[in-house]
């Protein structure tokens, strides 16, 4: 139910007649599909959900909402992981999967302007043809929407050569909070002041909606080789990727998964022929636009990993086994379902020197708490998913799972990591956030908020805990501490110490 | 005025200590050099308390020394490569470490920061707070490509530690953004993390000469044969210091790569392309970018690859042809040589309904007082800046002319 009931039904009743009855969701089992994203620990069912057909109606329900002051959460695919397209119970989830359209490709300058709603993949497929694709690509790129990866800044696995989604974002038509609709940045990509889409990106829909998108699409490369090495210790695997990223090579993927994932893998149907007995698989892929620089850069690479103890170093002979390999990694996730009712897909950031360490780290950690833990992750990028597998039935594995990700967090932290490389805050990780910034840091970060958002009806919750923040009070320059956030701040505290 | 340069001085001196102001300028108006951030946020605290007018400098080689101030603050006292992890690709460096000696600290390491921004003698904070790219940014991409992290003393004085030491990074949001590029509208900055490169093993540049035009077509073609060279200029002769306009493409990566890139890009671009000697290519892409600031104007303007023709004829139209690298790969053009504010804000005017965003570099302070460095924004856009600036900045320290005064 919505909060005030009263006001939030003549709200409705007036988008109803913006966007047809059909579009306003408020039976209990329709909304129970926007209950929930990715992020298996949360659970909350919103007010209603608005379906928009269009950019207009898209711009006219926020208006509605904004005059209301009712909160409202933005939803793609739903596909995150951090549990930011999720309310607190109550909101009203504006769905954009309608908004699908490309709008424009224009091969000559690389560039093209979808709706928040397309799905990913859908973009490469249609820019295909004319020799380009969008290269960011998260795991779930055949679900998840450009929408979606502007608020979350997704990634991928080829992010590491080709950036991840705020290097291909150039314009943005939003519409604010209160229902100003406003474009920043331009489709050359030079902005008009100061890097107001650069600040957008990735600011998990709590500044508004992006209602157009113009990208740069990048050339598809002519030449592409992919291996796969496997490894007899982690250590030795992650050795080898500082090996291949000191050499000045750029590969266009460098992947890691440890036993646990592949073996989890090979007894799937995206059985990809990884080696079972391996602690742990690369996979290296180099592309460019000829062959003979391609096959002269994999044939580098192979000499490279094998000097850091590869046992055997496997090349793709077509495109058929590379398609193989990539499912095998891709589809990692879903394979890991197998294993438990429930998968925490976690995301956290090291530098590269640091991944043989933490590696050993997560392994301990793993053992302290009791808890299953598989590795599937972006070594390139020293961006790490150690997968969490428990049943969500059980409250006591619950808390050990909880913990176990705290001590993550805390470790990738203290080896000068992240929190979170590509999956966001959302809800889930906004207690973590004092754990990377300071109180004035955070309060940056709020008061950015506000400039964007000044009633804190977008996504209300998200990305900044607002308990850890020194209050910025204005003209006046006072400061005032104000309590830290309570339970959950001791949840950390506990595990710090 | 909100204090005499002595009372300035004073206060400046009980809280940073003697050394801590520099020298004075004829009106008496102190020049400071924190040595720490936090003596950063000491000065903007106590300016925001006082109502003094601050003025930010790196080495003093960009901002006009009359720029109206009771302050000048500058970096140069910060200068320190604090951290270099060249096997982890990220450099902490504070602002006023001058851009060339960092580059030859790297090279040393065997790594290197893939920009190649105009200007003599500029520090780091200098390049990132005016998000200045060079001709490398066709392949690497702007300023906020390499800035990982940035440490960001507000207006009033508050140290916010934006981004980190990592290159993916979705903690928070991106804050780095708004250091780099806004021209110290939001705070000074004082540190960056730099993310670094391996030095590519090779580094090739190719040259054409002949029409603009034909130029600009041969550019493109490269671009539609799916080349991304790492740089792709057009450059008027006085630029290039040739007789004719000048193509000049760069190649960079591992020896077979760039061989592969440079015969593609021979095909597609229907010209001859001549390839220069490694000294040679070092002294042209030098002798190019040291124009852009012969001139007592600099300006880019962002350009879509196939309105660079139009971009280029209003630019030849409001002002001249002196100075131009035209960034067939990079979305923009840089313009240096000499005009008045009422043609740049011509220029500024035709430009704009052709979605080509206008930044004011580099000026006399009267010039960039008068047309700003972004000048009118979009609809809607001005109000979310100046509810930023009100955020940072509340007690309008900051010398910075953004908008145009009219």
């Amino acid at each position: 139910m919505l909060k005030r009931d009263a006001v939030a039904r003549q709200a409705l009743d007036a988008i109803a007649a913006i966007v047809g009855s059909r579009w306003v969701r408020q039976a209990p089992a329709e909304l129970e599909t926007f209950a929930s994203d990715g992020l298996p620990t949360r659970h909350t069912r919103p007010g209603a959900v608005i379906l928009p057909g269009s950019r207009d109606e898209l711009i006219r329900t926020v208006r509605v909402l904004a005059h209301q002051g009712i909160p409202f959460v933005a939803r793609g695919a739903g596909t995150g992981l951090s549990g930011g397209a999720v309310g607190d119970g109550g909101e009203v989830v504006l769905a954009l999967t309608r908004l699908n359209r490309i709008l424009a490709i224009d091969p000559a300058n690389r560039r093209a302007t979808v709706e928040p709603g397309v799905v990913n993949v859908r973009l490469s497929e249609a820019t295909r043809p004319h020799g380009l694709h969008y290269a960011p690509d998260p795991s779930s790129q055949t679900a998840c929407t450009i929408g979606g990866n502007v608020a979350e800044n997704a990634g991928g696995p080829h992010c590491l050569k080709y950036g991840v989604t705020s290097s291909h974002v150039l314009e943005l038509e939003v519409v604010l909070p209160d229902g100003k609709s406003l474009v920043l940045g331009s489709a050359g990509g030079e902005a008009w002041g100061p890097d107001l889409v650069g600040v957008f990106v990735g600011s998990e829909g709590t500044f508004g909606i992006a209602t157009r998108i113009t990208v740069r699409l990048v050339p598809l490369p002519r030449a592409v080789r992919t291996l796969l090495a496997d490894f007899a210790s982690i250590r030795q695997a992650s050795e080898a990727v500082s090996g291949v990223i000191a050499s000045g090579l750029v590969p266009a993927a460098l992947e890691m998964m440890d036993r646990n994932c592949v073996r989890v893998v090979e007894d799937s149907i995206y059985a990809a022929g990884y080696p079972t007995d391996a602690a742990a698989v690369l996979i290296v892929e180099l592309d460019g636009v000829a062959e003979a620089a391609v096959a002269a850069e994999a044939a580098e690479v192979e000499r490279l990993v094998r000097a850091h103890g590869a046992r055997g170093v496997r090349a793709a002979a077509d495109e058929r086994e590379r398609a193989r390999l990539w499912q095998g990694r891709k589809k990692a996730f879903g394979a890991l379902g197998r294993l438990s009712p429930n998968l925490l897909v976690q995301d956290a950031v090291v530098p590269r020197t640091a991944l043989p360490d933490i590696l050993d780290r997560v392994g301990a950690i793993a053992a302290e708490f009791g808890v299953t833990v598989s590795n599937v992750f972006h070594a390139g990028d020293g961006n790490l998913h150690p997968n969490i597998s428990f049943d969500a039935r059980d409250p006591q594995e619950v808390t050990r799972v909880e913990r176990a990700s705290a001590a993550i967090m805390q470790a990738c932290v203290a080896a000068g990591g992240t929190i979170t490389g590509e999956h966001g805050v959302g809800s889930d990780k906004v207690h973590y956030m004092p754990l990377v910034f300071d109180p004035d840091t955070l309060a940056a970060m709020r008061a950015v908020r506000r400039a964007f958002d000044p009633a804190e009806l977008a996504n209300p919750g998200k990305v900044v805990p607002v308990h850890a923040c020194r209050e910025w009070t204005g003209l006046s320059g006072r400061r005032r501490e104000t309590v830290r956030d309570g339970e959950r701040r001791r949840e950390i505290e506990r595990v710090e110490a | 005025m909100a204090g005499t340069g002595l009372t300035i001085v004073r206060r400046v001196r009980s809280m940073l200590g003697p050394d801590a102001v520099v020298d004075t300028d004829a009106s008496g108006m102190p020049r400071v050099a924190p040595r720490a951030e936090e003596g950063v946020a000491l000065v903007l605290q106590a300016a925001a308390a006082e109502g003094w007018r601050v003025r930010i400098e790196g080495r003093g080689s960009w901002v006009p020394a009359d720029a109206p101030a009771d302050l000048a603050l500058t970096t140069r006292a910060l200068a320190r490569v604090t951290r270099l992890d060249a096997a982890d690709l990220v450099a902490t460096v504070e602002a006023g470490v001058a851009w060339g000696d960092l580059q030859r600290a790297l090279a040393d390491q065997g790594v290197w920061v893939a920009a190649d921004p105009p200007g003599e003698g500029r520090s780091v904070g200098s390049v990132v707070a005016t998000g200045t790219a060079g001709p490398l940014r066709s392949g690497f991409g702007a300023v906020r490509e390499h800035v990982l992290g940035a440490t960001l003393v507000t207006g009033e004085g508050r140290i916010v530690r934006a981004g980190g030491r990592v290159v993916k990074n979705v903690a928070g949001y991106d804050l780095t953004k708004l250091a780099t590029g806004s021209f110290g509208s939001f705070g000074v900055v004082t540190s960056v993390n730099l993310r670094l490169r391996a030095v590519p093993r090779a580094d090739l540049t190719l040259l054409g000469e002949g029409e603009r035009d034909a130029l600009l077509d041969a550019a493109r073609a490269m671009l539609e044969a799916g080349i991304t060279p790492a740089s792709l200029e057009v450059l008027s002769p006085l630029a290039a210091g040739r007789d004719s306009w000048t193509l000049a493409v760069r190649c960079v990566g591992s020896a077979p790569a760039v061989e592969a890139d440079a015969q593609a890009a021979g095909g597609a671009s229907q010209i001859p392309l001549a390839p220069l000697e490694a000294v040679e290519a070092g002294r042209f892409w030098r002798r190019a970018l040291a124009g852009a600031t012969a001139s007592p104007v600099t300006l880019r303007m962002g350009a879509l690859a196939t309105a660079m023709d139009d971009a280029l004829d209003l630019v030849l139209h409001h002002l001249d042809e002196h100075w131009i690298m035209a960034g067939v790969g990079a979305g923009g053009l840089r313009w240096s040589g000499d005009a008045p504010a009422d043609r740049i804000r011509l220029l500024r005017h035709a430009a704009a309904p052709r979605e080509m965003p206008l930044t004011l570099e580099r000026a006399p302070w009267a010039l960039r007082a008068q047309v700003g460095y972004f000048g009118a924004y979009r609809e809607g856009v001005g109000q979310l800046v100046g509810a930023l600036k009100d955020a940072f900045d509340p007690a309008g320290v900051l010398v910075v002319p953004i908008a145009d005064e009219r």
